[in-house]
């Protein structure tokens, strides 16, 4: 039986969809418009939308007040860092996984998976320790390791599920014709696995980006990335609302627009295998 | 060269055996079929020879030497698989050009081969597309055209035709028997297809449950099958296979008559047409025997019965098969 949508169906799901999208980012917006309020016209209430007049003050201010250029750096070898090190273990790990499985293949994925599960504040203490110890409290090496190591599961699981919808056929018959082991991962494996490695990477990417719990707690000034410099603007002595949504703003920037480039690749790797 | 002997050769997954041990030997040259129904181990024992598995027991030798543990790219045996499995980032043109590379032939010499083996396939026109362009037909003969570039020992063909319409089928076994009697290479040809069987081997290998139920040319499996089970597989119709008292009457536990010796009108079996299929060249009866059970009737040409007819039916003389209680033929 064919299922035929009316008019006001498909209208009621558009609006439904748009609705849902609006709500979802309703906050980034509201974080935006709240940026260009003067700090004063920030905690008035009722609250006014849009600002007036528009005011710039509150990103000058904190232009001079701290070093977003330097956070911006931190963030970008934070994130990319910790990226290409998760790529450069995940890749033989997810492709052994994936071509030559073991007895208890599945279960470590699932152990890999789970440990994703675990509340971070649970291993904090110790690891605030060790690195103490070590010296790498505040170091980007510190953080850009820790950050590999939680986002490590979901490259392995991702490049794996990837990597699952390669034929293995493909890669008997490259084994047939000759080739090493070294020539069917370059010359026909990670060919046909680009699009996957790249939208693994994008996600890794943007997760590395916002991920604030570690690199607040590990970071301070040298190595402190955005996540930090918004932070900096939530005193307890009191909120600076415009400055705070300033901060934002010019934190979450970046990462929204590689999104919003990226985003036909990213729906791509998420869905992949999902629909054939 | 290309010959191939396996030796005792077993393979297990685990606790489960697919193949409890087999001998055989195939000459160069040959154009060998293994065939049989689904999981009877034909496709294990091809992926056993190619090296894609690793054996449990036994010896797998090509032209002498032991290549048992030897990698499949050390083996010069080039493989066609059932979905082509072409690389689909490369060209019809690097696809066919790349086993010359992986062995570092020179490019002037290898880019010579690629245009031989296009011309010979008809694929010069499509040698800068890639396989997603091409039709079946066409990607399978890139396939083959992969698998020859570089002159194995020999080719082996793991169902490749099973993805094609009937009528492209039809043509492709003739081009792959055309070809092995230009390249007069050894082939082993796996096929659960007894027709691909009977018209393009020199040799075929019946298994079943892993074991090789007979060896032998296709007319002597059809004129001499040595078990009910091969007696059954190959020709087709299936062969009317008949126990009981009649069997008894000619001292065996089964016999066997081909649809195509039985004729009709005088004969000491009777029955009533159930299904008259017609062909034009030929009828096929299937008619109630009672006691015999249903048997299948091939007549030659337009025979005008139809169903509920009450025929007459005669064995041929002399092509009467008699099978032991093991299942055995008896001479």
């Amino acid at each position: 039986m064919a299922r035929k949508s009316t008019t006001t169906q498909k209208a009621v799901v558009t609006v439904a969809a748009w609705g849902i999208g609006f709500l979802i980012f309703f906050p980034i917006l509201w974080t935006i418009l709240m940026s260009f309020h003067s700090e004063g016209d920030a905690i008035k209430s009722p609250f006014a939308m849009l600002a007036s007049p528009w005011s710039f003050d509150s990103y000058a201010e904190v232009q001079e007040r701290s070093n977003y250029a330097r956070h911006f750096w931190n963030s970008v070898v934070i994130s990319v860092g910790s990226t290409l090190i998760a790529l450069v273990i995940a890749i033989p790990a997810a492709w052994s996984m994936a071509f030559v499985p073991g007895r208890r293949t599945k279960d470590l994925l699932m152990w890999m998976l789970s440990t994703k599960m675990m509340p971070a504040v649970g291993v904090l203490v110790p690891m605030y320790l060790i690195f103490r110890d070590l010296g790498l409290l505040d170091n980007l090496a510190g953080v850009t390791v820790v950050l590999t190591l939680i986002n490590l599961p979901i490259v392995v699981w991702m490049l794996y599920t990837y990597f699952k919808e390669i034929p293995s056929e493909i890669l008997e018959a490259a084994r047939m014709d000759g080739a090493s082991l070294k020539s069917e991962i370059l010359y026909v494996l990670t060919p046909m696995a680009v699009p996957g490695i790249a939208s693994t990477m994008l996600l890794n990417v943007i997760l590395a980006w916002n991920e604030a719990f570690w690199t607040l707690q590990l970071t301070t000034s040298k190595a402190a990335p955005l996540t930090q410099f918004i932070a900096s603007y939530s005193s307890p002595e009191g909120l600076f609302y415009a400055k705070l949504s300033a901060a934002s703003t010019m934190a979450i920037a970046p990462i929204l627009i590689l999104g919003w480039f990226s985003q036909k690749q990213l729906v791509r790797g998420l869905t992949f295998g999902a629909v054939k | 060269m290309g010959q191939i002997t396996l030796t005792k050769v077993r393979k297990a997954f685990g606790e489960a055996e697919v193949i409890p041990g087999i001998d055989l030997d195939i000459n160069d040259g040959e154009f060998v079929v293994f065939v049989g129904p689904s999981g009877c181990g034909k496709s294990t024992l091809l992926r056993l020879i190619a090296g894609l598995e690793d054996t449990t027991s036994g010896v797998i030798a090509i032209d002498g030497t032991d290549a048992t543990n030897l990698p499949p790219a050390k083996r010069r045996l080039a493989m066609v698989f059932q979905s082509y499995a072409l690389y689909p980032h490369m060209s019809v043109r690097k696809n066919i050009a790349f086993p010359l590379k992986m062995a570092k032939m020179p490019q002037d010499e290898a880019a010579k081969r690629v245009e031989n083996a296009a011309k010979v396939l008809n694929l010069s026109a499509y040698l800068d597309r890639k396989p997603g362009q091409l039709s079946g037909g066409q990607r399978q003969r890139v396939a083959i055209g992969r698998a020859i570039v570089r002159e194995p020992a020999a080719f082996l063909f793991d169902e490749p035709l099973s993805n094609l319409d009937a009528a492209l089928r039809v043509t492709m076994r003739q081009e792959i028997t055309e070809l092995h009697q230009t390249l007069k290479t050894t082939m082993i040809y796996v096929t659960h297809d007894q027709v691909e069987a009977m018209t393009m081997a020199d040799k075929i290998v019946v298994l079943s449950a892993g074991r090789i139920e007979q060896v032998g040319s296709p007319l002597d499996l059809y004129h001499t099958p040595a078990n009910v089970f091969v007696a059954g597989f190959i020709g087709s119709p299936k062969m009317n296979l008949i126990t009981g008292p009649e069997a008894q009457k000619h001292g065996a536990e089964t016999i066997g008559v081909r649809p195509e010796h039985l004729t009709v009108g005088d004969g000491p079996w009777e029955g009533t047409v159930g299904l008259a299929e017609h062909l034009g060249s030929d009828t096929f009866l299937k008619v109630d025997a009672g006691a015999l059970g249903t048997l299948t009737v091939r007549a030659l040409g337009d025979v005008a019965l139809r169903h509920g007819d009450h025929i007459r039916l005669a064995p041929q003389e002399g092509r009467i098969h008699r099978f032991g209680k093991d299942g055995k033929a008896l001479s």
